[in-house]
């Protein structure tokens, strides 16, 4: 007969042993989930790139109209980044700060677009902007072309990532609360000055999260750019359009090899992401 | 806003020391109606003042049929796919420390950084008849690219991070000490996960699957690659819509967008309302 001691230390045993066996089970399950559908096609994007060797990499990538998309990329993260971070800090000041009627409808409202799809957003502009759209005829009377030109990917890429600074900054500033800022104004510094010396420092781990974010999506995006853009060689096609003109003229290594540009800006912002995780300790809101 | 409070029952703001309520809070409005109210409402009175006739025409079409099925179809499959072997990946990533556990926790977040273009190449090349794995399974008689298994396999890479990073944290607020003591008091560890582990983390679950869902309803990029294009076969929504506009139907393209933007408002409901039971769950009031 065991004694009752010596009959939990085996039953101990024998559970220690299973946690171990549940424990190994199930990393093994998350690894290969994680690698067949992240890892893998990741590994792909950089090994078919290289298929034909650095000199034909380095070709795809010089490429004229692979400069001029990605230069057209760049234009319009450039354009993009800021309008949409000065009104990310705008929003979250004017809602974490001042408690007003309509809040939580103006809230749900900065992240519509979220919930729209990029394909969408596009055709909505198309029905404002296009040639039979709300101000089709009057901009053409004046020779101004949006859709199928570089406004209408700005507009439409200012649309898709509109909420991702807001969305950021929203939760920190309310977390923060306004104590600082009002002693501050009480002190007789004034409104810009407690913003730059006194707001700005708290949440600037916060602002450069949400740009980030926002940077990565603006540079790749392709569902609402590929609506409004025209496909004009050289002249309206982003790097991700690029992207799906080689894959579909059948000229995979080029495609690749753009396509591992944009997965290397992939990996920087997830690293910078992660590096102000660890920093802050903190973890975005999506 | 100078007149004494007592004698208004209702004010649209409270009162507070800090300035830049009217900037910022214009500013934010404006800019919103701008870039996403107002494409937005152009969709809306597009498809709303459509003849009637056109919108049962477009509705009762067999390619519009077939691709809602397709859409809606592969997106909760996916968002179940994702629901299972994400809540493998988040209680691993959250409960257990092993090599390469951050460098995974990263990686889940790939999706959202990587454009959707570049993982759409990717994953036909891997899971092409002769791809990495897609040879295996052809092997088995699982035809994976340009079917609607592609689909769904594109709809559950850009699901990942909505349902292992919703439920990061429901797991990190369960208490090891309760299900040690389901344990110690002779439950097995299956009885304890359904019993103990999945009531309370099934809020973050439901709504983890309810955003891949929406996301995977409207997505684009990823999918076109890998769905081939067949029509009635694997035609998605929003190619549907994009053909739509290519043959200058704005209407009918109008028609499916606000179709598709009344049923993930609808979503976006049901996650709101998931997230109001959630935080009454973890105790942090309504």
């Amino acid at each position: 007969m065991a004694t009752p001691a010596a009959w939990l230390e085996e039953r101990g045993h024998a559970s220690r042993w299973r946690s171990r066996m549940v424990r190994g089970l199930l990393i093994g399950i998350a690894a290969l989930f994680l690698g067949v559908i992240l890892l893998l096609p990741l590994v792909t994007v950089f090994v078919e790139a290289f298929d034909r060797g650095i000199g034909f990499y380095r070709e795809a990538l010089v490429d004229p109209d692979a400069l001029a998309a990605m230069r057209l990329t760049l234009l319009v993260t450039a354009l993009v980044v800021p309008l949409n971070t000065l009104f990310g800090i705008a929003a979250a000041y004017a809602i974490a700060r001042f408690s007003f009627r309509g809040k939580s409808v103006l809230t749900t409202l900065i992240d519509l677009p979220f919930a729209v799809s990029p394909v969408i957003s596009g055709l909505a502009y198309v029905l404002v902007f296009g040639a039979s759209g709300w101000f089709g005829p009057w901009l053409e009377e004046r020779d101004i072309e949006v859709i199928f030109a570089l406004p209408g990917i700005v507009l439409v890429t200012l649309f898709v990532t509109f909420p991702y600074v807001a969305r950021e900054l929203l939760p920190l500033m309310q977390m923060l609360g306004t104590d600082e800022e009002e002693a501050a104004i009480s002190l007789g510094a004034g409104g810009w000055t407690t913003f730059f010396k006194v707001t700005l420092p708290k949440i600037q781990w916060g602002v450069i999260y949400g740009v980030i974010l926002c940077n990565a999506r603006a540079m790749g995006e392709f569902g609402a750019v590929a609506v409004v853009s025209g496909h004009i060689r050289g002249l309206t096609t982003t790097m991700p359009l690029h992207v799906e003109i080689l894959y579909n003229e059948f000229n995979q290594v080029a495609a690749f090899a753009v396509a591992s540009v944009l997965s290397l800006l992939a990996l920087v912002t997830l690293a910078i992401k992660t590096a102000i995780e660890w920093r802050t300790g903190h973890r975005g809101g999506h | 806003m100078a007149r004494e409070s007592g004698l208004q029952g209702w004010r649209w703001r409270e009162a507070s020391v800090l300035p830049g309520f009217g900037l910022t809070l214009g500013y934010t409005v404006l800019y919103l109606s701008l870039i996403v109210l107002l494409p937005i409402a152009a969709l809306v009175v597009k498809a709303t003042t459509a003849p009637l006739d056109a919108v049962l025409h477009t509705l009762a079409e067999p390619r519009v049929l077939a691709a809602l099925r397709l859409s809606f179809g592969a997106a909760l499959l996916a968002a179940s796919i994702n629901a299972v072997f994400g809540l493998v990946v988040a209680w691993v990533l959250t409960r257990y420390d092993f090599a390469g556990r951050r460098l995974l926790d990263a990686l889940i977040d790939l999706p959202f950084a990587l454009p959707t273009a570049v993982s759409g190449i990717a994953l036909v090349t891997v899971f092409a008849d002769d791809g990495m794995v897609g040879q295996w399974l052809a092997a088995l008689g699982l035809k994976v690219a340009y079917t609607w298994v592609g689909v769904t396999v594109a709809l559950t890479l850009i699901g990942i991070p909505f349902v292992v990073r919703t439920l990061q944290p429901a797991i990190m607020a369960l208490d090891p000490a309760v299900e040690e003591a389901a344990i110690s008091l002779g439950a097995s560890r299956w009885h304890t996960f359904l019993r103990v582990i999945l009531p309370a983390i099934l809020p973050a679950l439901l709504t983890g699957f309810t955003l891949a869902f929406a996301r995977g309803v409207g997505e684009y990029g990823s999918v076109i690659f890998i769905a081939g294009n067949v029509p009635l076969h694997t035609e998605i929504m929003p190619l549907l819509i994009i053909i739509k506009l290519e043959q200058f139907d704005y209407t009918g393209a109008a028609i499916l967008g606000f179709l598709m933007l009344a049923l993930s408002f609808v979503m976006l409901l049901v996650i709101n309302l998931l997230q109001a039971w959630q935080r009454r769950r973890l105790g942090l009031g309504a």
